[in-house]
């Protein structure tokens, strides 16, 4: 087939031919394919390997041209760690939800951080339990209707959000952390610019990156895909601040 | 190479070592701890993974990680460590990788205590985890046993694709004995065709556990079942000792069948007809030797560090054709030999009858 020279969209190479499973206008999709992009522009879909999570994203090994491990629900980051201490030279990501990251995997997450693995963590907020049906997260914001938190989250006797670029950034281990947001083109092209960045953080072992990507869930949240990206940028920015929580010198000098 | 002293954890520790562990993964839990603490020091020294986890849960995730690249890992704990791990137990015998995990168990349930035990014995052969899966259980009575066995399992693990588990108990952990340690072996990185380190020229791989679609979970638990049935068909292991002309049979495992042999020496030095099977693999159990000791055995005295778990294997593989009897220390408590040899002597001068349940009367004994 020949390309045409006006083509400006197509499938990144390191994308196996599978369609997702994700809803209509969920951002999982557009993380994935920054993610996917990424690594073909690095020039690494043959030496990484991913771990994926429990939760929407826990097929992503289908999606991905890469090797791909299925970690425990939150224990991405101890399985990362194992893989990542016997074969330092390849490149290993785990991709979590905020379930698996924040809530169960809150542990994993944060040693690994404070141990400063080489490793890329994808962490995506959308401020509920997916794919068990919408349920109440450490993410989901004061008031949120879920299906465990159904007069609206009450922090009272339900807690408050956990802040994870903010807390995970405190750690001394921890090379790169920051929030980025799906919610429209300019956020997502920062989005691919941060995941490059986190990436190139691991090439040249500067220790644990993360990038907390602000993500929709149409489907749980019972809004249009349209009216799930108003919500990130008046409900969910507003609560989880866009920022670069941590960048080492080291990695400021990284051009991307 | 000369014998020389090692302290049981320790020994384990090296044996490992020298068998090509690549990566240990572990978390302080006594009576363990001198595994960690002897590997800490031992694996950086070589150019090896060593990394003290935040958990057994984190500890046995980094195991499974490490597991998929093909490498020879381990993780060691003791009975409440070992329960978090079952969850990624699971997890890997569900994605069929190699890993070695040992456990030298301690008195429980809960907290319990730090003293030698065998309390775990159904959660390491039953599964313990979730899921259909069986598992390679190996139980060493001597230091020399468990460097032996800690090779041994490694070879098991990556020839079945599955988790090897060695139990033991904290005496034969902590205790010292002059024992021989293998030569180091060299360590040489096998390309297994399903290990995922990165594609490479070659076509990606992929390691996980799900089936969505029930017949394909199906068909995985019937190839698991499938390998087992090779395991054991070739992997059985047991000690005999005395049987050839044995009315009674005692049989135990590690160091319950330990103190039970030096019982069983008395018992026939004062004329006493005894042997004793020792299973070295709890899990494939030793069915057969024991069917056969069947035809010959007038009684059968099942001796434990626990309240007879074990006891019940041996009661399905007698099926009521002679009396078995039981005698238990539960709890960390460690049995003397003269109290199975009293046991012996009980046994032997009969009469007895095939009870519905020997733990019943055990249980009356104990209470008296
Ligand atoms: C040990 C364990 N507990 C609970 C579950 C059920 N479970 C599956 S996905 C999930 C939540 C995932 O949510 P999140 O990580 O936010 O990802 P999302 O689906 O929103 O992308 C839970 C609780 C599980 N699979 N394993
Ligand atoms: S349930 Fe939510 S997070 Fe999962 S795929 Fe659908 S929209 Fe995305």
């Amino acid at each position: 087939m020949t390309t045409p020279n006006n083509l400006v969209y197509d499938r990144p190479e390191a994308f196996t031919e599978m369609p997702t499973h994700y809803c209509p206008g969920c951002t999982h999709g557009v993380a994935h394919r920054l993610v996917a992009e990424v690594l073909e522009e690095m020039g690494m879909i043959d030496k990484t390997i991913g771990v994926a999570p429990v939760g929407c994203a826990v097929f992503a090994y289908n999606y991905f041209d890469t090797d791909f491990v299925e970690a425990p629900h939150g224990r991405a980051p101890a399985m990362a760690t194992g893989i990542k201490r016997v074969l330092p030279d390849r490149v290993v990501f785990t991709y979590q939800g905020d379930g698996d990251l924040a809530s169960i995997g809150m542990g994993e997450i944060v040693h690994a951080a404070a141990r400063g693995e080489n490793l890329t963590v994808i962490f995506i907020n959308n401020a509920n339990f997916g794919m068990t049906g919408g349920q109440m997260a450490p993410t989901t914001l004061p008031g949120m209707k879920t299906s465990s938190s159904q007069n609206g989250r009450d922090v009272e006797t339900q807690g408050y959000p956990i802040k994870v670029s903010e807390m995970i950034s405190t750690l001394d281990g921890v090379g790169y952390c920051v929030r980025r947001s799906l919610h429209d083109p300019k956020n997502i092209r920062l989005a691919k610019k941060a995941i490059r960045t986190a990436f190139e953080t691991q090439v040249r072992g500067l220790g644990f990156s993360m990038v907390e990507l602000l993500s929709t869930c149409p489907t749980n949240w019972g809004m249009t895909p349209v009216n799930s990206l108003k919500f990130v940028e008046e409900h969910m920015i507003p609560a989880y601040p866009l920022g670069d929580y941590k960048i080492s010198d080291a990695i400021k000098q990284i051009k991307v | 190479m000369p014998k020389e002293l090692w302290k049981g954890n320790e020994a384990i520790a090296e044996a490992s070592v020298r068998a090509g562990l690549e990566a240990y993964f572990g978390y302080p839990i006594t009576p363990q701890t001198e595994i960690l603490e002897y590997l800490s020091r031992r694996m950086p020294e070589l150019g090896r993974a060593f990394v003290q986890a935040e958990s057994e849960l984190g500890a046995i995730n980094m195991v499974y990680g490490a597991a998929c690249t093909g490498v020879r890992v381990m993780s060691t704990s003791s009975s409440p460590g070992v329960s978090l791990m079952m969850e990624g137990l699971s997890y890997i015998a569900g994605t069929e990788v190699p890993a070695v995990l040992v456990n030298v168990m301690r008195g429980g349930p809960g907290l319990g205590n730090i003293a030698p035990a065998q309390s775990d014995y159904n959660q390491a052969v039953r599964g313990g985890g979730h899921g259909d899966y069986p598992r390679i259980v190996l139980a060493p009575a001597s230091v020399q046993e468990a460097i032996d066995l800690t090779a041994l399992s490694f070879d098991l693990a990556e020839k079945y694709r599955m988790i090897t588990m060695i139990i033991l108990d904290g005496s034969t952990g902590q205790m010292m004995e002059p024992a021989e340690m293998p030569t180091m072996m060299e360590i040489k990185r096998k390309d297994f065709e399903w290990a995922t380190t990165g594609a490479m020229n070659r076509e990606r791989r992929v390691l996980s556990s799900i089936y969505l679609n029930p017949l394909d979970e199906e068909k995985t638990n019937l190839r698991l079942l499938k390998c087992w049935q090779d395991v054991q068909a070739s992997e059985v292991r047991y000690k005999e000792y005395f049987l050839d002309d044995a009315k009674y049979v005692v049989v135990g495992f590690g160091t319950a069948g330990r103190v039970a042999l030096s019982a069983v020496r008395e018992a026939r030095a004062q004329g006493i007809k005894v042997g004793l099977l020792r299973p070295i693999t709890v899990s494939p159990f030793p069915y057969e030797a024991l069917d056969q000791l069947t035809g010959q055995a007038e009684a059968f005295l099942v001796t434990e560090m626990n309240m007879g778990q074990m006891l019940d294997d041996v009661l399905l593989t007698v099926r009521g054709r002679v009396p078995v009897e039981f005698y238990g220390r539960p709890g960390g408590v460690v049995p003397f030999h003269n109290e199975i040899l009293d046991e012996i002597k009980r046994i032997a001068s009969g009469p007895l009858t095939v009870k519905s349940n020997p733990r019943d009367s055990w249980l009356t004994r104990m209470a008296a």
